[in-house]
């Protein structure tokens, strides 16, 4: 996987840039990687029976494997309607549980490995056999990714960004669930982490990756921005300049897909400059690219 | 198959049963009237009657089946043109009958299995029929309407005697009281006296008042002695099996069960254990009494025939996909619902797309509506289809109505629900916003009303309506004059038009939704105020509307639900519960509600 992320064409265009060097870019885009490629690996394994507890258990094994040993948060992975976050009500109910997959079921392989102290966030939505419903769904994720980076550019508050997300979801049918997450967020940001020998979890979440968050969040406090996008007042502001973990979660009756990954914003006039995703080298960017190809 | 149809003297008779071609088949003793029609080289559907009736009473589902299969029917000894058995006693016995089906199978149908549909005793005959190991290979599917198997019926007597909880002893009591025709049958010549006298004479105009089977050429003259024979059906097997149920009565082939939820003679709560004799099981309900033959042609053909391709050509594809939580009951029906390109309108086609339902999609947003039904055939509709339609439109209205008669069928369920939003105060609104909201909210509901219903009504065989009214149309506030007034409006016209369509089942609901979080707040219009504070508000509701966060998924739920009890007036959310409330018992503190400040 590391082989592949120096090949990315992205890597070698000069990005004027907020404080993370290209070197930064690189090492963000490299986990970020590392971590499709355990989301790929552990899919493939998936089959009738295997339950989210083992499927969130084989994706730390295979990251930690290859020198994951921090997270901003443990594996989750969610089969059948719990992709759609049925019924969710605490957060507690986001925890891999012994629902066992079956035939037909949709799944998500949701991690956020740090390596090297660089964070990754990750979404991966799968089924277990063939579903056209599911394969709708996923298609359908193509346009939000494209509206987010449009009005990303274009500064938008991100609360109206927001709306717009939703408003196209429900255009197409969907419920918005990603409103189901905490504070309702679609995204929030991620950032280096210092590397230390022991890292600890609170509730699945890195404790270093915590502490980053919350003097983010200090931070934007007193200067008016949030590190969480929300649909709520504290996101009435231009994107701010940062890595940005976005993950567009869609709905429908019972059935759940989202995809997530860095978008990167910087204070670059350049349109173009100003936002790019990470790396459109990932599973859901190169099936949409198939999809038109066939 | 064509060679064995003119061996034994075709004749054609002159019955309810139009360009049916009669043979007679000698069997043990007596000879069967078999009459057939549609082409031999088809899928043979055999279809059994029940009692006291003749091959007849499925004459007005034969004709519609036959386009697409060849169907057989015959009159079961002793009634109508077959002849009676000699003596009477014990030539009525399950086993004489089986011999009786599989003469007519091998005549009509000898290198095929059959397709058997039975109603009342045919279909506790066929339960025989289905269950007893000789048959085997020689059915392919069983439809069977309102006829138990009198072996499942005596287990599940003998379950509720032996372990008797209070539910199971009222069900036994329930199903007992239903039952008082049978201890009649057994009483000896009576009922016979009774069926040759006066019963005879009047048993049609007591089906047509209590059964409401419309007038017309059924019952048949042959109907007194139809009758009197058939007593020995049940003299010569109820007590026998009840007492002594089979213990192997496994159905070797599948089953689909249509049960009428308005049965006098049975209780639904008989098949609660089917699954475990039938082991590919497809259930299905309908909103009727009795005699559904008679009373809802087109529905038995519609799930006949769609059950009967899926088993003959054993396509795991054309098998019922539906998983919907009323798939029983809404599989195959055509629904049409207005405004559903979003919202509530939306999340109901997709309802009852889940159930199986066939959906046509109405909206003036042809793109919305064309995405609805492309999403409802991805979750398990029949079929689905996009027709873009200004309600408001009459001229438009009858036109849909016209093609989806024409291309579709008569609409099961018609769900009038496309409306608009306004508010703003009275004295802002103008006659120009009245008039638009009238027309979409009040004169949508009147012209789906009055077309639809229509033809419904015309059909005589039953259907729904459901009218999305709005907890607004009793709650009254002075910032919805307008929009109020055409829910309340609609909702009174639900409550007249359930009044007047009762005596020909259809029923009528009023749904009254409070605030529900859809795109109808960004949509609406604000009487009154400068294009910028309208915008303002808009964005204001939807934020307040996003956080009470309702989903209009629950509110199809609550329509779905509200077709299957046929209720009256629905409210869907606690606050539409509980202004509903108020407005009954405290009127008052309704009208200080009323007067509260806006957004
Ligand atoms: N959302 C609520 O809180 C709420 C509460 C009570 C009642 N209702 C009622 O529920 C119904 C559905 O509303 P919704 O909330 O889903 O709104 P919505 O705006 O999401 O959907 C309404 C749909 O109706 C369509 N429509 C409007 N006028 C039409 C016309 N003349 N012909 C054909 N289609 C037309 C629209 O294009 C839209 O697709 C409406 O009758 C509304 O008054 C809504």
């Amino acid at each position: 996987m590391t082989t592949a992320a120096t090949a990315s064409t992205a890597a070698t265009r000069s990005r004027r840039d907020f404080s993370a060097t290209s070197a930064d870019l690189r090492g963000f885009r490299e986990v970020q990687r590392l971590a499709y490629a355990c989301a790929e690996a552990v899919a493939g394994q998936l089959k009738p029976g295997v339950t989210e507890r083992e499927a969130a258990r084989m994706q730390r094994r295979w990251l930690r494997e290859r020198g994951v040993t921090d997270w901003f948060h443990l594996p989750f992975a969610w089969f059948g309607d719990r992709t759609a976050f049925v019924n969710f009500r605490i957060p507690l109910q986001f925890f891999p549980t012994d629902r066992a997959l079956e035939p037909g079921m949709p799944f998500i392989l949701d991690m956020a490995p740090v390596y090297q102290g660089y964070t990754a966030d990750i979404g991966y939505s799968g089924c277990l056999g063939l579903s056209p419903l599911h394969d709708r769904l996923l298609a359908d994720l193509e346009a939000h990714r494209e509206l987010l980076l449009r009005e990303v550019r274009e500064r938008r508050p991100l609360r109206e960004i927001y709306e717009d997300v939703e408003r196209l979801m429900v255009r197409q049918g969907y419920a918005n669930r990603h409103r189901a997450y905490p504070f309702g967020v679609i995204a929030h940001k991620v950032d280096r982490v210092r590397q230390r020998r022991w890292s600890p979890t609170l509730f699945g979440f890195g404790t270093q990756s915590l502490k980053g968050l919350a003097s983010d969040a200090l931070h934007g406090h007193r200067e008016g921005w949030s590190p969480l996008w929300s649909p709520y007042r504290f996101s009435d502001h231009p994107p701010q300049p940062g890595l940005w973990a976005v993950e567009p979660h869609l709905g429908f009756r019972g059935v759940g897909a989202k995809f997530e990954e860095i978008l990167v914003v910087t204070d670059s006039r350049d349109p173009e400059e100003s936002a790019f995703w990470l790396d459109d080298d990932l599973p859901h960017v190169r099936r949409w690219q198939e999809e038109k190809a066939a | 198959m064509s060679e064995a149809v003119g061996e034994s003297g075709e004749t054609s008779v002159s019955t309810a049963l139009e360009g049916a071609r009669e043979r007679r088949i000698a069997t043990g003793g007596i000879e069967l009237s078999v009459a057939e029609l549609g082409d031999p080289a088809r899928p043979t559907v055999l279809l059994v009657h029940g009692y006291p009736d003749s091959k007849e009473v499925w004459s007005r589902v034969a004709p519609l089946l036959a386009e697409r299969f060849h169907v057989v029917l015959y009159d079961v000894r002793g009634c109508g043109r077959s002849t009676a058995p000699q003596p009477l006693r014990g030539g009525y016995t399950l086993e004489k009958l089986t011999d009786d089906f599989l003469a007519v199978a091998d005549a009509v149908s000898p290198d095929r299995p059959v397709h058997l549909v039975g109603h009342d005793w045919g279909s506790v005959q066929s339960w025989e029929f289905v269950t007893v190991p000789r048959t085997q290979g020689r059915i392919a599917s069983f439809t069977s309407m309102s006829g138990p198997s009198l072996d499942h019926f005596g287990h599940w007597i003998k379950k509720r005697m032996t372990r008797p909880t209070p539910r199971r002893a009222a069900q036994l009591l329930n199903q007992a009281a239903k039952s008082w025709y049978v201890y009649m049958l057994h009483t000896p010549a009576l009922p016979e006296l009774a069926w040759k006298g006066p019963l005879g004479k009047r048993w049609p105009k007591i089906l047509e008042r209590v059964e409401k089977i419309p007038a017309g050429d059924y019952p048949t003259a042959s109907l007194p002695t139809d009758a009197a024979h058939g007593a020995w059906l049940y003299r010569d097997n109820v007590r026998t099996r009840l007492r002594h149920p089979r213990t192997d009565a496994y159905a070797h082939c599948p089953v689909q069960l249509i049960t009428p939820t308005g049965d006098a003679f049975l209780s639904e709560r008989l098949y609660d254990e089917l699954e475990q004799w039938v082991p590919q099981l497809t259930r299905r309900t309908l909103p009727a009494k009795h005699w559904v033959p008679r009373t809802r042609p087109d529905q038995l053909a519609a799930w006949i025939e769609e059950f009967v391709t899926a088993k003959d050509e054993g396509d795991p594809a054309k098998e019922v996909a539906a998983r919907g939580r009323y798939a029983d009951r809404f599989g195959g029906r055509l629904v049409l619902v207005t405004g559903a390109a979003s919202g509530i309108g939306r999340a109901t086609a997709f309802a009852f797309a889940e159930a199986g339902a066939r959906v046509v999609v109405v909206d003036r947003d042809a793109e919305g509506a064309a995405r609805t039904a492309d999403m409802a055939r991805l979750i398990g509709a029949g079929a689905a289809w996009a027709e873009a339609v200004d309600v408001a439109d009459e001229a438009a209205m009858e036109k849909l109505a016209e093609k989806v008669a024409a291309e579709y069928g008569i609409v099961d369920v018609l769900v009038n629900n496309a409306g608009i939003g306004l508010s703003g105060s009275f004295l802002e609104t103008t006659s120009e916003d009245w008039k638009k909201v009238l027309d979409v909210n009040l004169w949508g509901v009147i012209h789906g009303c009055r077309i639809f219903g229509r033809q419904m009504a015309e059909r005589g065989q039953g259907g729904h309506i459901v009218n999305t009214a709005s907890a607004a149309a009793y709650q009254p506030s002075k910032t919805l004059p307008a929009y109020s007034t055409s829910k309340a409006a609609v909702l009174m016209l639900s409550e007249c038009l359930r009044a007047e369509l009762a005596g020909q089942g259809i029923g009528v609901t009023a749904v009254c939704p409070g605030l529900v979080n859809t795109s109808i707040t960004t949509t609406s219009h604000v009487a009154g105020v400068s294009p910028e504070e309208e915008k303002r508000r808009q964005s204001k509701a939807a934020r307040l509307y996003g956080i009470r966060n309702y989903p209009p998924e629950k509110v199809a739920d609550a329509i779905l639900r509200a077709v299957v009890r046929n209720q009256a007036v629905v409210p869907v959310t606690p606050e539409a519960r509980g202004s509903r409330a108020l407005s009954r018992f405290a009127p008052r503190a309704l009208r200080a509600i009323a007067r509260i400040e806006p957004l």
